[in-house]
């Protein structure tokens, strides 16, 4: 048995989602934002199919599509973004506009950064500017980009405030309410109250950052954020493993408790309470394997909270890994695998797909949690599959939510339960 | 620049990997950063396609921004031929490649040099063509890349035989028209010498110029390719689309006349076919005669999609069922002259334009009683309360069915009156329950079907209860009422809705 965990890096030739695609669900969470995707038809087309029906129901995003004439600069640049904005001002009202910048702008060195202050002062509506495109950053980094860019927008704390109370704690990554009222709901339990949210329902209820502020995240793809926090605001970073699971819930808890002086209390029965109600889906993924081919960074909370329900990780496919940001879930998963006395999985950075459906035809694993493009293809070779966008958009955090992961994962598993005993129809299929 | 929220037709690399896939061992290799493979998913989820999608990517990162892909794409074509051992390779450029100028011909012909496979650059400009553009002028370079070096003579099958071109991978209906196709063929005694592209292989591209006639289905794709084979072998073509009876009709006479006129001695009786078939196969002649539909008469419709289904539907509305059309439209631009030409006549107005929002407007403006377009003017429909039926890309996995339904040939025509007829109903029907005031259930829905309780709900608690999708909210509202009474809770805060979560979960 393995004693450390080993990473190991591959070509990075793996299906994964365009970062773009952030905008379907901050969009939906920042309500009185609008999105501006500035990229081609290509852009546009992975959208509109990615999004699905979300499309119809007049989303508050655009693309602003480029033209030939915009990359060969016979149109200005400015001028036309103007010209764009000035009618999503009039059409929505918004109270700001994010512009997502893409592949196409990134190598036309369309100067986002420079034209957003100027355009802002001249139409009177904060412009924020996020590089969320795929040269650089994979599905969920798309968040992270728009995040670290709003924390620039967040109000500095006024002196009154600072001077006497105990610190803040704000925390950062975007979930649907119910999720972020559960998780403050969390915190209250332990007397703790969070002073806000990045981002929050609203662009103009930014959270005050400053020096006293602490600051922690939920989701393991925020590390750009992370880091911008520490550097530009001086905030104080909470390393804690990410709220996804009963047992990373309660580590999260107990660091933020640690890092705020404050003993938490109840923690452990709440922990077995929700583990008493897990114990059905338990049952059916014991000892059962599960390969991650990896593509949105949830990657290593959910395999070291599957480790704890008792099942087999074989490889943990990842996009990238900030092992700094990601430490203290790392050491976790290191934990889990002792106590549950299982072999440390490895860890594989920028996968090659080809690769791994080599080792998954060698593998033979129970489940294996991949994306759309290659889903249908594992089935139809006798292979249990996971989708793995539904971690993306489901609700996954807290102690409240553990059995919605369960259900997704035991979702393939106890649907062949019922279907495995038409014994003549799994012949046809396979 | 331009503000767009939605697309008809997709970019150009969608095209060529369209094509590319569709035959069969041939494998595209995409110049794209991450994320740009997302034709993968629309294959393996539309088509519900069992093989992995013979398409990968050649991925463009900062490294490659920064000097250029160098041999990053020669090792992936190279990586490739070994890995899966295609009998061609097609290299794809993508709207970011396109813009970094590279010399990808020049990458071609360097793997060339070490690979077994052929491999060819995708000959296409992303910023002047749209996906169907792009997927007949890949299908033709292929076909041309591989017959280039024959020579023009040919030798044909002794019996009459045809080439089928221009059925491939995501398109609407094609797998059944095709089917309904070959059928017709067989019975007018017909071989079918390649489907093309469609689950062909390189090998077989030769014997494409076996066949006595090509025909071309559909108006978009497979043009280009059916001009070349005229112009190197003379291979005469029809591209008369075979939907609706009369078009199918049509389409039969010349094909029977094309074949008279390569063998006199041809003996097939078309016109007793024709009727036959328009008599016993298809029940849309005797439909459109029939009462029920005298109801459709002077109906206003309106019809908007691909040249090939629009220009049909837009034929069959007005010849066929003595349905007004208000408008007809198109998003395929390229192609305006000819679809004019077609609809003239046939329809009050003509719409060409790729801006949903000016379909909408002209649906809004005119109050159709139905529509006949893509999955946006369905969805248009529904805001509006007008049925739509769906009959042409772009379009969702439900249609894709399973079942058999051509939109071509005889079959063709059963499926297309079944789909108008359905489309109206369902307008009238929901028209009628307008008038006498609706399904008189409307109450009992309404009425609150849990028990009468002294629990109280709290505004935050019941404003989260508004968010929860409407086919749940009554469970979880009983679960929530229940877990309170057996904890003595009178008022339902958020704390007692989560709680109530965490202990109702497993039933």
């Amino acid at each position: 048995m393995k004693k450390n965990l080993t990473f190991e890096c591959e070509t990075g030739n793996y299906h994964t989602f365009c970062p773009i695609s952030c905008v379907a669900w901050l969009y939906q969470k920042i309500e009185d934002s609008f999105f501006l995707v500035i990229g081609t038809k290509t852009c546009g087309y992975f959208l509109q199919n990615a999004l699905g029906v979300m499309i119809f129901a007049e989303p508050r995003y655009a693309m602003a599509e480029l033209e030939e004439s915009d990359i060969s600069a016979q149109l200005n640049d400015y001028k036309e973004l103007k010209r764009l904005c000035l009618k999503i001002k009039k059409d929505r009202n918004p109270s700001v506009i994010i512009w997502i910048g893409t592949c196409t702008t990134e190598i036309i060195k369309m100067d986002l950064e420079g034209m957003a202050p100027i355009m802002e002062k001249e139409i009177d509506l904060p412009i924020v500017v996020a590089r969320a495109n795929g040269l650089d950053y994979a599905f969920t980094q798309g968040e992270d980009t728009v995040l670290s860019a709003l924390v620039q927008r967040c109000p500095q704390s006024s002196k009154s405030q600072t001077k006497n109370q105990q610190p803040n704690l704000v925390l950062f990554g975007s979930v649907p309410n119910t999720v972020s009222n559960q998780l403050n709901n969390e915190l209250k339990k332990q007397g703790i109250n969070i002073n806000g949210w990045l981002p929050d329902q609203s662009y103009l209820n930014l959270p005050h950052l400053d020096q006293n502020t602490f600051v922690c995240g939920i989701n393991p793809f925020l590390s750009r954020t992370a880091i911008t926090l520490m550097r530009r605001r001086k905030c104080k970073l909470i390393g804690a493993p990410f709220p996804i699971g009963p047992d990373g819930t309660r580590a999260w808890i107990e660091k933020i408790c640690e890092s705020l002086n404050i003993k938490p209390r109840y923690l452990q029965e709440r922990e077995s309470f929700i583990w008493d109600q897990l114990v059905d889906y338990c049952e059916l993924i014991k000892n059962k394997s599960v390969f991650f081919m990896g593509d949105n960074l949830l990657e290593i909370s959910l395999a070291r909270f599957l480790i704890r329900c008792g099942m087999q990780v074989y490889e943990i496919g990842v996009p990238y890994l900030d092992k700094r940001f990601q430490s203290a879930e790392l050491n976790l998963l290191e934990n889990t695998c002792r106590q549950m006395n299982c072999a440390l999985p490895r860890i594989v950075e920028k996968p090659d797909n080809y690769h791994q459906i080599q080792r998954i035809h060698e593998l033979k694993p129970d489940l294996v949690i991949t994306g759309m493009g290659l889903a249908n293809p594992l089935e139809s070779r006798g292979i249990n599959t996971k989708w793995s966008v539904e971690f993306t958009f489901a609700q996954i955090h807290g102690f409240t939510n553990a059995r919605d992961i369960l259900e997704l994962i035991t979702r393939p598993i106890r649907r062949n339960r019922k279907i495995q005993s038409i014994e003549s129809v799994q012949k046809y299929i396979l | 620049m331009k503000l767009a929220y939605w697309m008809y037709a997709g970019p150009a690399h969608i095209g060529t990997l369209r094509i590319a896939s569709s035959f069969k061992n041939v494998h595209a290799i995409m110049h794209a950063p991450l994320g740009d493979d997302y034709f993968n998913v629309m294959r393996s989820m539309l088509e519900r396609e069992r093989d992995f999608t013979p398409v990968t990517t050649s991925i463009v990162d900062r490294h490659v921004l920064a000097r250029g892909s160098q041999e990053k794409v020669v090792e992936n074509i190279l990586c490739k031929d070994q890995q899966e051992n295609p009998d061609l390779i097609v290299l794809t450029p993508t709207c970011t490649s396109s813009i970094l100028q590279e010399d990808l011909q020049n990458f071609v012909n360097r793997a060339t040099l070490n690979t077994q496979a052929d491999i060819l650059l995708a000959d296409v400009n992303h910023y002047r063509v749209n996906e169907l553009q792009a997927a007949d002028r890949t299908l033709e370079q292929i076909i041309r890349f591989y017959l280039e070096k024959q020579t023009d003579q040919r030798i044909k099958t002794i019996e009459p035989s045809i080439n089928i071109l221009g059925i491939f991978t995501l398109g609407f209906h094609h797998q059944h028209d095709c089917r309904e196709l070959k059928r017709i063929l067989n019975d007018l005694g017909i071989q079918i010498n390649l489907i093309v592209p469609e689950g062909l292989t390189i090998d077989k591209i030769q014997q494409i110029s076996k066949a006595w006639i090509n025909i071309v289905p559909y108006r978009e794709v497979g043009l280009m390719t059916a001009k070349y084979l005229k112009k190197k072998y003379g291979i005469p073509f029809i591209s008369t689309i075979p939907i609706g009876i009369i078009e199918t009709s049509n389409f039969l006479k010349q094909l029977d006349s094309e074949i008279r006129n390569q063998n006199p001695n041809y003996n097939f009786s078309i016109d007793e076919y024709i009727k036959n078939q328009t008599q016993f196969i298809s029940q849309a002649a005797w439909f459109a005669r029939s009462i029920d539909c005298q109801n459709l008469t002077g109906k206003k419709a309106i019809v908007f999609g691909d040249i090939t289904h629009a220009v049909s539907f837009t034929k069959i509305l007005t010849q066929e069922m003595g349905i007004q059309v208000l408008c007809a439209g198109t998003y395929c631009k390229h192609d305006a002259d000819w679809f004019r030409e077609q609809v003239e006549g046939l329809c009050n107005e003509i719409l060409i334009t790729e801006d949903h929002t000016q379909v909408s407007q002209m649906i809004t403006r005119l109050e159709p009683s139905a529509i006949f377009g893509t999955q946006m003017e369905r969805h248009i429909g529904k805001r509006l309360d007008i049925p739509c039926g769906v009959i042409s890309a772009p379009i969702h996995i439900q249609n894709f069915p399973l079942g058999y339904r051509p939109f071509v040939g005889y079959e063709g025509t059963n499926q297309i009156a079944d789909l108008i007829y359905n489309s109206f109903t369902l307008g009238m029907e929901d028209h009628l329950l307008e008038i006498f005031g609706g399904h008189d259930s409307k109450q009992v829905i309404t009425k609150n079907l849990s028990p009468e309780t002294n629990i109280s709900w709290s505004p935050s608690s019941l404003n989260e209860l508004t968010k929860i999708p409407g086919f749940v909210r009554n469970r979880i509202k009983r679960n929530t009422e229940q877990y309170a009474r057996e904890n003595k809770i009178n008022e339902i805060t958020l704390e007692v809705m989560y709680a109530a979560k965490e202990a109702l979960a497993p039933q």
